[in-house]
């Protein structure tokens, strides 16, 4: 990103301009959808996976990380995996404990 | 002798130092606040009744304070551009603009905290408010450290422009990136603790 | 050889505008040399302080009920009235034994004093990546430290939890827990930043042509301890906030509901779960063990490949073998968790993942084994130590395997099993590489090295003595004698064929105590008073060896940049006049 010429930080600027509006959009209708109470799993995945949408947007574009080097990608992977297995524990917690 | 790599990428990694300093305290992030979550759902699946957040919590009020910081993290990346075009005066505005936008994020919380604490909800109350509190707190805690960061390349900071550009020009993509994580987590707050 | 100095120093002082003062030279310094002494004094007292509070705990388990001799009055009434311990008292030195030795001992020491001093020498760096950050974090966790040992002033005493601090009991537990919590807040922080420093530099900071199969065992070690400190370290700051909030603001994360303390219920809502506390201090603690034991085998790897004058067996496979530990030490943590009530498939599972990671440890200790056959042996002080770390790791290793496996866990756990197999890995393992260490280095840091002939007495000593501690527990704990009791199990009919062994450990526990003398005065002894030795007094390979002796306190280790041409430990190389081939030697020099 340093060395990004005037022209392309340019282009940058208009892309970051479509993804401020898409992220605006984005949580209006997240908070549009919460109000109509669907079921609890059913509102669990749409609002978790328009949160994810957001977050990928904001992470690729405002973070660059869309054209980031492979160092970062490997470290992000790393620490994906280990967040998966953060959410194991309430996993290995509930899963066959005959309750 | 110098440390190399300060300013100018290594050639076989690609990144400076920062750079690489930064995600890896980021990747630790991920996992401060992903072990809070995992917390979060063993509480809720394990509890007897939990209640819906619209139910207590104030929607509009955090629906502002979304759009507010999401906007404050388009100033931010604007304010990186801006150096980027070696425009300073450009960058002082957004970023001024950045601290703003996190000062009112605050000022917004702040009612929201009065509101709860005026009827009598504090965060032994019940599990939800203890979560929603500690998370929210915390996240508050990191507002806070990037709006005295922000300050700082605002004020102080911002000296090095003169002496060493591209060095200040990182620091600012560096400090963009934490900013952008910050906004980042509550991204995913919002809906687990208002919509859910 | 530290004549040859002066004229690199003055080349690398150029940059600096002008000799910092005292204050930034030796107290506030960026420097990684001076940060690692740093590290390295603390963290040592730190060990002698947290081994001195188990040796009077091991009065207690020795004589129980009868009044500590010379010391005991000075206890004050609330904690040993007539010089003899309560059992409050009891339990918090036993607490802060086990979290000064981890958390403000041998981790220190391992990266914070090892890591810093030698890591970067070895990678032919100038300095850490982030010299400002890594002043920080050893201040950070000098201000821990400190924290921890205040608490022992406060009315109530220090932490009484255990090192382990669980829930329910360390919510309810007296203001020394809020102080323990607060100091670990602090002592996380620190390594946090360490590791990202630590990180940053290994991938940012080796010299040219160091590649990754160039790197020192030692720089592996490190490298993957700082991921397992990144990564896990986070889980336990989450849990730590959620218990201060417990205790501070009333929240009940860890209280479940109905609890009732001495017929009194508590003033907690419930609804919360003390299980969630185990799972986090566990995604931790598992990682930890190895933070514990990695850098010993980096130094271990160091020390052997050097005294045996051969390049080390196996050199790859040991690389991939700590990579996939640093991996699946991540999936292990709820094999302390099998007494919990969890279902057998899900015991399954971590059974097997704990069956699959002693495979590398295995590997590693495997090629360091072979790594002696064939080789011309110096036994040198620290090759003494390196060689009785292999033996002690092995029964270390070994005896956790029954603890990994549910059905012989139901028998051993928390017994004084468990303390005696973690033990051997942490004590006459870890703490005997880095002793090691402190040999071994010592000529790179002062210039002089230490005292053979103490050095051997030291040696000797402590091998025997640390094993008469430690062995006997596997007796006891056989016999189901549990862990963490104020009387070592007096009371209990089942125990009585095996209390005479208390005396005994104690005993050994003071002897032991009494054999690091000849160690401190050596080390005082040495700095001032020891044989003057060149640069590179073992005939090493490595970088750290390329530099002068104790590199110039500013940044700046080496008068030119070094180049590397070869892998690591190219000792005996055929057709060299020497018997080592320096990483940094061109070739044609040869
Ligand atoms: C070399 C001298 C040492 C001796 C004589 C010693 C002795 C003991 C004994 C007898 C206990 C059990 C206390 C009880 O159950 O009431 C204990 C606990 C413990 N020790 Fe050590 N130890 C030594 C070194 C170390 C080292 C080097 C470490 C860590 C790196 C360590 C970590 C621990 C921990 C974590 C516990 C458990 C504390 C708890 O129950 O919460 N010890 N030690
Ligand atoms: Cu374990």
């Amino acid at each position: 990103m340093e060395t990004a010429s005037a022209e392309s930080v340019r282009k940058h600027v208009r892309v970051y301009v479509t993804v401020f509006v898409t992220l605006m959009a984005l949580t209006l209708i997240t908070v549009a959808i919460s109000t109509l109470h669907l079921g609890t799993v059913a509102a669990i995945l749409v609002a978790l996976f328009i949160a994810s949408l957001k977050a990928s947007l904001v992470a690729a574009y405002f973070m660059h990380l869309i054209s980031e080097k492979k160092l970062i990608y490997a470290a992000l992977t790393l620490t994906a995996v280990l967040f998966l297995v953060l959410m194991v524990i309430p996993v290995s917690h509930f899963a066959d404990r005959g309750l | 002798m110098q440390i190399p790599y300060t300013v100018e990428p290594r050639p076989d990694t690609g990144v400076y130092n920062a750079k690489l300093g930064i995600w890896l305290f980021l990747a630790s992030e991920v996992m401060l606040f992903g072990a809070l979550f995992s917390s979060y759902v063993l509480l809720r699946v394990g509890a007897t009744t939990w209640p819906h957040g619209y139910e207590h919590l104030n929607i509009p009020l955090a629906t502002v304070n979304t759009v507010v910081l999401i906007t404050s993290s388009v100033t931010m990346v604007m304010s990186w551009a801006s150096l980027a075009l070696k425009n300073l005066r450009k960058f002082r505005v957004y970023m001024g603009a950045t601290v703003g936008l996190a000062c009112v994020f605050l000022v917004i919380k702040g009612f929201e905290y009065a509101a709860k604490f005026e009827h009598g909800l504090y965060p032994s109350e019940s599990t939800f408010m203890a979560i929603y509190f500690t998370l929210t707190g915390l996240h508050g805690l990191h507002i806070i450290g990037g709006i005295v960061v922000n300050c700082y390349l605002l004020g102080p900071g911002s000296k090095m422009w003169k002496t060493d550009p591209a060095r200040f020009t990182n620091r600012v993509e560096i400090a963009g990136l934490y900013w952008h994580f910050v906004d980042l987590v509550w991204i995913f707050l919002f809906p687990v603790l208002y919509l859910l | 050889m530290s004549e040859a100095a002066p004229g690199a120093l003055a080349g690398i002082r150029t940059d600096h505008h002008a000799p910092p003062g005292f204050w930034r030279t030796y107290v506030f310094s960026q420097d990684h040399k001076t940060i690692g002494i740093q590290y390295a004094i603390t963290a040592l007292l730190f060990l002698l302080f947290g081994f001195t509070l188990m040796m009077i705990m091991r009065w207690q388990l020795a004589y129980p009920g009868q009044s500590i001799p010379f010391i005991g009055k000075f206890f004050g009434d609330a904690n040993a009235p007539d010089g003899v311990m309560l059992p409050e008292f009891y339990n918090q030195l036993g607490a802060m034994h086990g979290t000064i030795m981890v958390f403000l001992g041998v981790v220190p020491l391992a990266v914070g004093a090892f890591g810093n001093y030698v890591m970067p020498l070895q990678i032919g760096a100038p300095d850490m990546a982030f010299p400002k950050l890594n002043m920080m974090s050893y201040w950070i966790y000098f201000v821990g430290g400190l924290t921890m040992l205040s608490s022992f002033l406060i009315p109530g005493g220090a932490a009484a939890s255990g090192w382990t601090s669980y829930a329910p009991l360390s919510v309810i537990a007296t203001a020394g827990q809020t102080v323990w919590l607060f100091g670990m807040i602090c002592l996380i922080t620190s390594s946090l930043l360490g590791s990202v420093n630590f990180i940053t530099t290994i991938l940012q900071l080796r010299a040219k042509g160091l590649s990754f199969m160039r790197l020192p065992f030692f720089v592996w070690a490190q490298l993957v301890t700082s991921f397992l400190l990144l990564l896990a370290f986070p889980p336990l700051e989450a849990a730590g906030v959620l218990q201060l909030m417990d205790r501070l603001a009333g929240t009940s994360f860890f209280m479940p509901s109905g609890l009732v303390v001495s017929g009194q219920p508590l003033a907690y809502t419930g609804g919360g779960n003390p299980l969630l506390w185990q799972h986090l201090f566990w995604f931790l603690a598992h990682p930890e063990v190895y933070v514990l034991i990695l850098p010993a085998m980096g130094i271990v790897a160091e020390v052997i490949a050097n005294n045996t004058r051969k390049p080390l067996w196996g050199y790859r496979s040991m690389v991939y073998a700590t990579i996939f530990l640093g991996f699946m030490s991540f999936v292990v943590w709820a094999h302390h968790m099998f007494l919990t009530g969890m279902g057998t498939v899900i015991s399954s599972f971590f059974q097997a993942t704990t069956m699959i990671i002693s495979i590398p440890s295995i590997i590693i200790l495997t090629a360091l084994f072979l790594s002696l056959w064939g080789g011309s042996i110096r036994f040198t002080t620290p090759m003494l130590f390196a060689l009785a770390f292999l033996p002690m790791f092995g029964i270390g290793g070994l005896t956790g395997l029954p603890l990994g496996l549910a059905p012989a866990d139901i028998h051993l756990h928390d017994t004084y099993y468990v303390i005696g197999h973690f033990h051997y890995v942490v004590a006459p393992g870890t703490l005997f590489a880095l002793f090691a260490g402190v040999y071994y280095w010592f000529p790179k840091v002062t210039g002089r090295k230490m005292n053979d002939t103490l050095g051997r007495i030291h040696f000797w000593l402590s091998f025997a003595f640390i094993n008469g501690v430690f062995m006997p527990m596997f007796i006891q704990g056989l016999a189901g004698v549990s862990r963490r009791l104020y009387d070592g199990g007096a009371m209990y009919s089942h125990a009585q064929g095996v209390m005479h062994l208390n005396v005994f450990m104690s005993i050994c526990a003071w002897c032991l105590g009494l054999a690091q003398i000849p160690f401190i005065f050596n080390f005082f002894w040495s700095i001032w008073k020891g044989k003057k030795v060149s640069a590179n007094y073992w005939d090493a390979t490595t970088l750290e060896w390329a530099a002068a002796t104790s590199p110039p306190m500013a940044h700046g280790n080496f008068a030119t940049t070094p180049e590397v041409y070869r892998g690591p430990y190219e000792y005996s190389p055929p057709g060299n006049a020497a018997d080592f081939l320096p990483q940094n030697q061109p070739v044609e020099a040869r």
